[in-house]
C-alpha cells in the first residue's frame, strides 16, 4: 500500500551525486515529496532524507539500486515509527494583524516563535510533523498570510548507532565499539540487531 | 579495513613535468592496456598526439563511427577477459557512445571510455562540441567522473579501472577536459583496489550455503539456471562439478550461452521467449531452482506471477540489486559465482535424478519432431537459417566465437550452434542492440587473434554499423562475415504476422548487393542462396585468411519457434 516512507542515504561528497540518486526514483516514476541533504557527523559523509509516497517493497528495490552506486556507503527505507523527525516553516504575515490580539494566543498555543518584526511584515517560526506545519498555516490565512516556506525532512534513525559506528570506522574514527553488524551486503539490518 | 599493497610506480625523469595527455597513456599502459578503439576529434587531440610517442606499446584502430568503438571494445572484453577502452571527442563524439554504454551496462562487461571536453573555463556555456556527458551517461554507466585537473588524471583512471572489471563488472566513462590534458605535472601512478563505499566483492556468508545446500539435498527435481555471472566468474569448471556431483540439469540463458558445452549430458537448452521447449516448460516442474549468476530477464520468465511457483529458489548472485528484484529467493546467496559454487560442492549430497532428466528428455522430442528436425532438415527449397547455422557449427567444431547481431538470426544462431568452449557467444542481450555484431565481431577477433570468429548477422542489422567494414579493412580484422538475408526486418515481421494480422508496417527491406559493398571494402565475398553451394562456400570462408563476407539468401517468412508471447505465461509456449 502507498504510504509515506523515509529514505536514508548516506553517500561520499562528490559532484552530481543528488542526480544519480534521483534518477533511480525517477525511472520508476516515484515522486519525491521533499530531500533535505548535509554532512554528517563523519567528515565527508553526506546524508540525504528523501520522502517518498509509494509501498516498501518498491523502495526495498530502489534502496538496493541506490546501494549499487559506487560513492553511496548504503541506503535504508524508513517507516514513521523508525525515526525521530521535524521539519521546519517559517510564516510571513502581514504586521497589521499583529493588532489583533488572536495571533498571540495562536503563536503561544503552537509553540511557534517570531524570528524578525518590520513594519509591514512579520516571519514567525514553527518546527514539527508536516500535518502541524500546514494546521498553523491553515489558522494563519485568515490573518493575511503573504508567503509560507517549509523545509525537507530532518530525521534520526531510532536504530542507527551501529551504522554510523561502520562509517566512522571507515573514516578512521573513534567508535563506541559495539559488536559489529554487517552493512556489506544485502542482509536487513533490523531495529532488533540495532537496539542499544 | 583491508587494504592490499598497492603497486606504486615511483617518479622517473620520464614522468616529470608530463602533459595531462601523456599521462593518460602511461596509465593505460600501467593498467596493461594494449589496444584502443576510437576516433578522434577536436577535444581530444592533446590525447592523439600524446598517443602519437606510444605506438609500440598501444594499439590504437580507428574505427568509422564511435559506436562502433564500444562494441568492439565489448567483442574485445568479452573474448579476452580485460577492459575494453575507447577513445572520442565531446561533444558528437560522446553521445555516439551511449549505444554501446547502455548495452555495456545491460549486459555487464567491463568498459572505459575516455572522452575528451571543452576546457574547463567553457563548461556549461554551451561551447562548440560541449555536451553534457556526465549528465548524459550517469544512468547507463557504472560510474563516471569529469576530471579538469592533470593530477586528478592518474587517480581517475585507476578507480576506472577498478571499477569497470571489479564486482559485477560494467563500463566507465572518464571524460577529460581540453585544459587537463594540456596542462603539465609531475606524474605517478598507483593502481586503486579499495574504494571506501565499494564492495565489489561481497563476502560468502556459510549460512546461506548450509540452507542451499540442505534445500538442493532435498529436493527432487532440482534444476540449475546458469546466467552470464558463470562466465564473468570464470566459474564453468565449478559449474559443471556441482551439477554433476548432484546430478542436476543445467539451462542457459541467452547471455550463459557457452559455459556448459551442449553435448555436456546435463545440459538441457537454452531458456527464453526463443529458447528451448523442455527447459522452458521445465521450470514449473522442478521443486528447486539454483539460479547463478543470471537476473531473471522478462524474457526467460515471461508472466512473473505464473513463474516457478510451486519451486524454492536459491539465487546466487554478486550484484545485491538483482537479488528479490524480480524473483523472491527462498535462499540469497549474495557472492561471486566460483566462490559460492565451490562451498556449495562441498556441502551437497552425491545424488540421482535420472527420471527427473528423463523428463527433459520425453520434453525435447517434442521439440525435435515439430521444430528442430524440420528446421534443420527442411524439405522445401528456400534455405532455412538453422540448417546454415548448424553446418557453420559443424564446420568449426563449435570452437569458434560466435558474434550475433539481434532479431531471428541472433535466436536462432543461439539456438543451433553447437558451443564447445567458454566465452565463445558474444551477443546484445539486454538491450537488443541491432548492429551490435559487426563491431563486436571485430573487437572480438582482436581480443582473440588465435581463434575463428564468425559474426552472425541479419540483412537489416548489418546496414545499421557496415561502415566498419572500413575497419576491418585497415586494420586487417579477420572475421568471417555471414549475412543471413531474408529481406525483412524478421523478427517485427513475425509478430507482425502473429500478432497484427501480417499488416507488414515498415519490415520489408529493398536491399543493396551486400557482396559489392564488401568488394568496396577490399573484402572478398560470395553469395549463395541454394542448399547445394552451402557446404563450399562455409568451407571457402573459413580457409580464406583474412576477412570474408558470405551472404546467404534465407527463407523470406521464416518464423522462430519455439515462442513464448512476450508477457505471456511460459505455459502458453508455441511450437508452431
Amino acid at each position: 500500500m502507498e504510504k509515506e516512507y523515509t529514505v536514508t542515504v548516506y553517500t561520499e561528497d562528490r559532484i552530481g551525486i543528488t542526480n544519480r540518486i534521483t534518477v533511480i526514483f525517477t525511472r520508476r516514476r516515484i515522486n519525491i515529496t521533499s530531500l533535505t541533504t548535509a554532512e554528517t557527523e563523519i567528515p565527508g559523509v553526506y546524508k540525504f532524507i528523501i520522502t517518498v509516497l509509494s509501498e516498501r517493497s518498491k523502495l526495498e528495490k530502489i534502496v538496493g539500486q541506490i546501494e549499487r552506486l559506487i560513492e553511496i556507503h548504503r541506503a535504508f527505507v524508513h517507516d514513521e515509527d523508525e525515526v525521530v523527525y521535524q521539519e521546519l516553516a517559517l510564516y510571513k504575515i502581514s504586521t497589521k494583524s499583529l493588532q489583533n490580539g488572536n495571533i498571540e494566543k495562536l503563536i503561544r498555543e503552537n509553540q511557534a516563535r517570531i524570528l524578525t518584526i518590520t513594519d509591514d511584515y512579520f516571519v514567525i517560526e514553527k518546527t514539527g510533523h508536516q500535518h502541524e506545519l500546514i494546521a498553523l498555516q491553515e489558522k494563519l490565512a485568515p490573518y493575511g498570510l503573504i508567503e509560507y516556506s517549509k523545509s525537507g525532512r530532518v530525521a534520526i534513525v531510532k536504530w542507527s548507532r551501529r551504522f554510523h559506528d561502520h562509517l566512522k570506522e571507515l573514516a578512521g574514527l573513534h567508535t563506541d565499539n559495539l559488536p559489529p553488524a554487517d552493512y556489506s551486503g544485502t542482509s536487513t539490518v533490523t531495529a532488533a540487531q540495532e537496539s542499544i | 579495513m583491508k587494504t592490499k599493497p598497492t603497486e606504486k610506480f615511483e617518479l622517473t625523469a620520464d614522468t616529470l613535468n608530463i602533459s595531462g595527455s601523456e599521462a593518460v597513456i602511461r596509465s593505460l599502459i600501467a593498467e596493461g592496456v594494449e589496444t584502443i578503439f576510437g576516433y578522434p576529434g577536436g577535444a581530444i587531440m592533446p590525447i592523439y598526439d600524446a598517443l602519437y610517442d606510444f605506438q609500440d606499446k598501444v594499439h590504437h584502430i580507428l574505427v568509422r563511427h564511435e559506436q562502433g568503438a564500444t562494441h568492439a571494445a565489448q567483442g574485445y572484453a568479452r573474448t579476452s577477459g580485460k577492459v575494453g577502452v575507447v577513445f572520442a571527442t565531446s561533444g558528437p563524439g560522446a553521445t555516439n557512445l551511449v549505444t554501446g554504454l547502455a548495452d555495456a551496462y545491460m549486459d555487464s562487461t567491463p568498459m572505459v571510455c575516455i572522452t575528451g571536453q571543452v576546457a574547463a573555463a567553457l563548461l556549461g556555456t554551451d561551447a562548440f562540441q560541449e555536451t553534457d556527458v556526465i549528465g548524459i551517461t550517469m544512468p547507463i554507466t557504472k560510474w563516471n567522473i569529469q576530471v579538469t585537473r592533470p593530477e586528478d588524471i592518474p587517480g581517475a583512471i585507476a578507480k576506472a579501472f577498478y571499477i569497470a572489471a571489479s564486482g559485477r563488472p560494467g563500463p566507465v566513462l572518464v571524460d577529460i577536459t581540453k585544459n587537463a590534458q594540456a596542462a603539465k605535472f609531475d606524474y605517478e601512478y598507483s593502481k586503486c583496489d579499495y574504494i571506501r563505499s565499494y564492495r565489489p566483492v561481497p563476502e560468502l556468508d556459510p549460512a546461506s550455503i548450509d540452507a542451499a545446500a540442505a534445500l538442493i539435498n532435498s529436493a527432487k527435481k532440482p534444476y540449475i539456471l546458469c546466467g552470464h555471472g558463470v562466465l564473468i566468474s570464470g566459474a564453468e569448471k565449478e559449474l559443471i562439478a556441482f551439477a554433476e556431483k548432484a546430478q542436476i540439469p543445467i539451462a542457459s540463458t541467452l547471455l550463459g550461452l557457452s559455459a556448459v558445452p551442449v553435448d555436456h549430458p546435463l545440459y538441457v537448452g537454452y531458456l527464453g521467449m526463443h529458447g528451448n521447449y523442455a527447459p522452458n516448460i521445465m521450470t514449473n516442474e522442478c521443486d528447486v531452482v539454483i539460479a547463478v549468476g543470471m537476473r531473471f530477464d522478462d524474457r526467460i520468465t515471461g508472466d512473473v506471477s505464473h513463474y516457478i511457483k510451486q519451486a524454492k529458489v536459491v539465487h546466487i548472485e554478486i550484484d545485491a540489486a538483482e537479488i528479490h528484484k524480480i524473483i523472491k529467493a527462498d535462499v540469497p546467496v549474495h557472492a561471486d559465482a566460483k566462490t559460492a559454487l565451490k562451498a556449495l560442492t562441498a556441502k551437497v549430497n552425491v545424488a540421482k535424478h535420472d527420471e527427473w532428466l528423463q523428463e527433459f528428455k520425453e520434453a525435447d522430442k517434442k521439440e525435435q519432431e515439430k521444430v528442430i528436425q524440420p528446421e534443420l532438415y527442411p524439405t522445401g527449397d528456400q534455405l532455412k537459417m538453422a540448417e546454415v547455422i548448424r553446418r557453420i557449427s559443424e564446420k568449426t567444431g563449435g570452437h569458434a566465437v560466435l558474434v550475433t547481431d539481434v532479431g531471428q538470426h541472433q535466436m536462432i544462431a543461439s539456438r543451433y550452434y553447437r558451443f564447445k568452449d567458454p566465452n565463445t557467444n558474444i551477443t546484445s542481450g539486454g538491450m537488443g542492440t541491432m548492429g551490435f555484431a559487426l563491431p563486436a565481431a571485430m573487437g572480438a577477433k582482436v581480443g582473440v587473434p588465435e581463434k575463428e570468429v564468425v559474426a552472425i548477422i541479419g540483412d537489416g542489422c548489418f546496414q545499421m554499423t557496415l561502415q566498419e567494414l572500413g575497419t576491418i579493412y585497415q586494420s586487417e580484422i579477420g572475421v568471417k562475415i555471414v549475412i543471413l538475408n531474408n529481406n525483412f526486418l524478421g523478427m517485427v515481421r513475425q509478430w507482425q504476422q502473429l500478432f497484427h494480422d501480417k499488416r507488414y508496417s515498415s519490415t520489408e527491406m529493398i536491399n543493396p548487393d551486400f557482396v559489392q559493398i564488401a568488394k568496396g571494402f577490399y573484402i572478398p565475398g560470395k553469395k549463395v542462396s541454394t542448399r547445394g553451394e552451402i557446404d563450399a562456400a562455409i568451407d571457402e570462408m573459413l580457409a580464406h585468411k583474412g576477412a570474408y563476407l558470405l551472404e546467404v539468401v534465407v527463407e523470406q517468412e521464416g518464423n522462430v519457434f519455439p515462442m513464448v508471447p512476450a508477457g505471456a505465461p511460459i505455459a502458453n509456449i508455441r511450437l508452431d
